[in-house]
């Protein structure tokens, strides 16, 4: 009997305990095949050279141009997402009756779920060449369309979290603000969102880890120049695309599959630290 | 008195239109998807080779990738999960030790998925020697998975009454006995809701099996987990970016995605469904 106790405690602790150890594994792999490319050139030569020839001899590997089409399709995709993913929550939380909400609320969950090469498939197939015509560009695979869909994407997953945010906010708050005169919509945006806060803003940063750690749209609809983009209509590569289409050239143990760690190694920093400021929001939230 | 008014007016209809405007892209989006692929659907579709380098038959090898990648990754992921939410949420101790899993369970869940790949591969594809086969494609996405399974074990344990474990103790019960008799029965619903949300995942992720697993094109069906797989994800993105005949790649793209996708959401539809029946019949 004690002995069974006993056993069923630590095999659950153990269970546990490998989630500490995937991570650990993740963290050495990315780092023990990533680092030793910085014995040949340094790091800051690796984030902020210009020129990305992997392939050339001798090859030229800066990363700035990777960095810099993550970071600009993400905005992108922030700009459509947050708007209406946010928008989309305050309806749902404060406008739409009991029934809309209940209605839609599983609709935007299945929504969340679609894989993301389907959304990188509508990209490339049906929203490029459309791109392409409306705004008489030389190729609709770019940062505008990435964007675009990226932004499409992440929709239902900052509406759904903010939508928690919101309804998580006291009935009475509500009440106290209708009842000094305020009208429905001074009520949401000087009383709901503020004390909400917290909540809507790690959605944001949710939304942020999802777009800048996406593969395959940036994939299939950036367009894949490794240059800094001159217009929004510019094709880039982000970060996650060069990993996943340059890997399967690269040979293992080259230098050219070093810089390709070296690029998750930025990549995990980035999602790691951006997914410890969005629990000091929770935590703040949870305090509130 | 008048400024007040039209703000208000605009307001309400800038948070209608934030709705319309979404849920019309996302239609759209979803309409063409269907329109352009559901006509390809047919048994022989399903259940055929590719033939001529891709450019017609069926995607059956696919199918069976994906199928087999999903269902060896939920046997590696559902008993870890389990069993590590009930450690987080019935033991909880050293608080020391858990707050250190909670972090890395959070790290992990917001860590991209093509970082999961390149620690397939050099972990499982490279170190331990297992090559590009279906069993790394699947530890690969089982430790994605994990964090999904492990969040929903501890929210739905979470839920269960206390008075559940008291009455159960004060029955002379062992803690492992409440656990495993009062505790998992009561929170089954919720952990499966869970779980069957990260089967769909699971099913549709790309990047982790780009260079674990997936082939563009095999003529045999795999024999063992050692073999490397077709799948219908990366079948959708090499159609749509490799091979030479793209006007007859791209419609057999389109309907691989209306497979995919309703694969998906029949999955993520059953566990909404499961919740839904679960909340109305549930008396505590």
């Amino acid at each position: 009997m004690k002995t069974k106790e006993f056993l069923f405690k630590y095999i659950t602790l153990a269970a546990a305990s490998l989630s500490i150890l995937f991570l650990m594994g993740i963290i050495l792999s990315i780092f023990k095949e990533g680092l030793p490319l910085f014995n040949d050139i340094n790091f800051s030569d690796f984030i902020f050279g210009r020129k990305w020839h992997p392939t050339d001899e001798p090859a030229d590997l800066g990363i700035f141009p990777l960095i810099s089409g993550s970071i600009f399709v993400t905005l992108g995709a922030l700009l459509v997402g947050v708007p209406l993913g946010v928008g989309s929550a305050i309806y749902l939380s404060e406008i739409a009756s009991t029934n809309v909400r209940e209605a839609l609320k599983p609709f935007i969950e299945i929504l969340a779920g679609i894989p993301s090469v389907i959304y990188g498939l509508f990209g490339m197939a049906v929203l490029a060449p459309l791109v392409r015509k409306l705004f008489n560009v030389p190729t609709g695979l770019n940062l505008f369309s990435a964007s675009i869909i990226l932004g499409i994407m992440i929709i239902p997953i900052i509406s759904s979290l903010s939508e928690d945010a919101l309804s998580a906010v006291s009935k009475e708050l509500r009440e106290a603000s209708l009842a000094l005169g305020a009208n429905r919509i001074e009520t949401i945006f000087k009383v709901v969102l503020p004390a909400a806060s917290s909540g809507v803003i790690s959605s944001i940063i949710l939304g942020f880890g999802r777009a800048i750690g996406e593969t395959m749209v940036v994939l299939m609809v950036s367009g894949g120049a490794a240059m800094l983009p001159k217009s929004i209509f510019s094709p880039v590569r982000p970060m996650t695309s060069a990993i996943a289409s340059e890997m399967g050239e690269a040979v293992n143990g080259s230098q050219h599959f070093q810089a390709l760690y070296g690029i998750a190694i930025v990549l995990f920093l980035i999602t790691f630290l951006s997914s410890l400021l969005m629990q000091w929001f929770a935590g703040r939230e949870n305090r509130e | 008195m008048k400024k007040r008014k039209i703000l208000e007016f605009a307001g309400e209809w800038a948070l209608k239109l934030s709705v319309g405007i979404s849920l019309a892209f996302l239609f759209l989006f979803l309409f063409m998807i269907f329109s352009k692929g559901a006509g390809r659907l047919s048994i022989s579709f399903l259940t055929q080779m590719p033939k001529n380098g891709m450019t017609e038959g069926g995607i059956f090898p696919a199918i069976i990738g994906t199928l087999s990648l999903t269902l060896l990754s939920m046997l590696i992921a559902f008993p870890l999960g389990v069993l590590s939410g009930i450690f987080l949420s019935e033991y909880g101790k050293p608080a020391w030790l858990v707050s250190i899993i909670k972090t890395s369970i959070n790290t992990l869940s917001g860590t991209p998925s093509i970082v999961f790949g390149l620690f397939g591969l050099s972990v499982f594809v490279i170190g331990f020697n297992m090559g590009v086969s279906i069993l790394s494609g699947s530890l690969t996405l089982a430790v994605l998975i994990l964090p999904i399974i492990i969040n929903a074990t501890v929210e739905s344990i979470k839920s269960v009454p206390f008075d559940f474990r008291e009455a159960a103790f004060s029955l002379g019960a062992t803690k492992r006995q409440v656990i495993t008799r009062v505790i998992l029965p009561a929170a089954a619903p919720g952990i499966l809701t869970g779980s069957i949300i990260s089967v769909g995942r699971a099913a549709g992720e790309t990047a982790p099996i780009l260079f674990t697993a997936a082939t563009f094109y095999t003529r045999r069906l795999p024999k063992s987990v050692m073999d490397e797989v077709m799948a219908m994800p990366y079948h959708i993105y090499a159609l749509m970016t490799e091979g030479t005949a793209p006007e007859s790649q791209v419609p057999i793209a389109y309907g691989t995605a209306v497979v995919l996708l309703l694969l998906v959401l029949i999955i993520n539809g059953t566990a909404i469904l499961i919740r839904y029946r679960m909340r109305k019949r549930r008396n505590w």
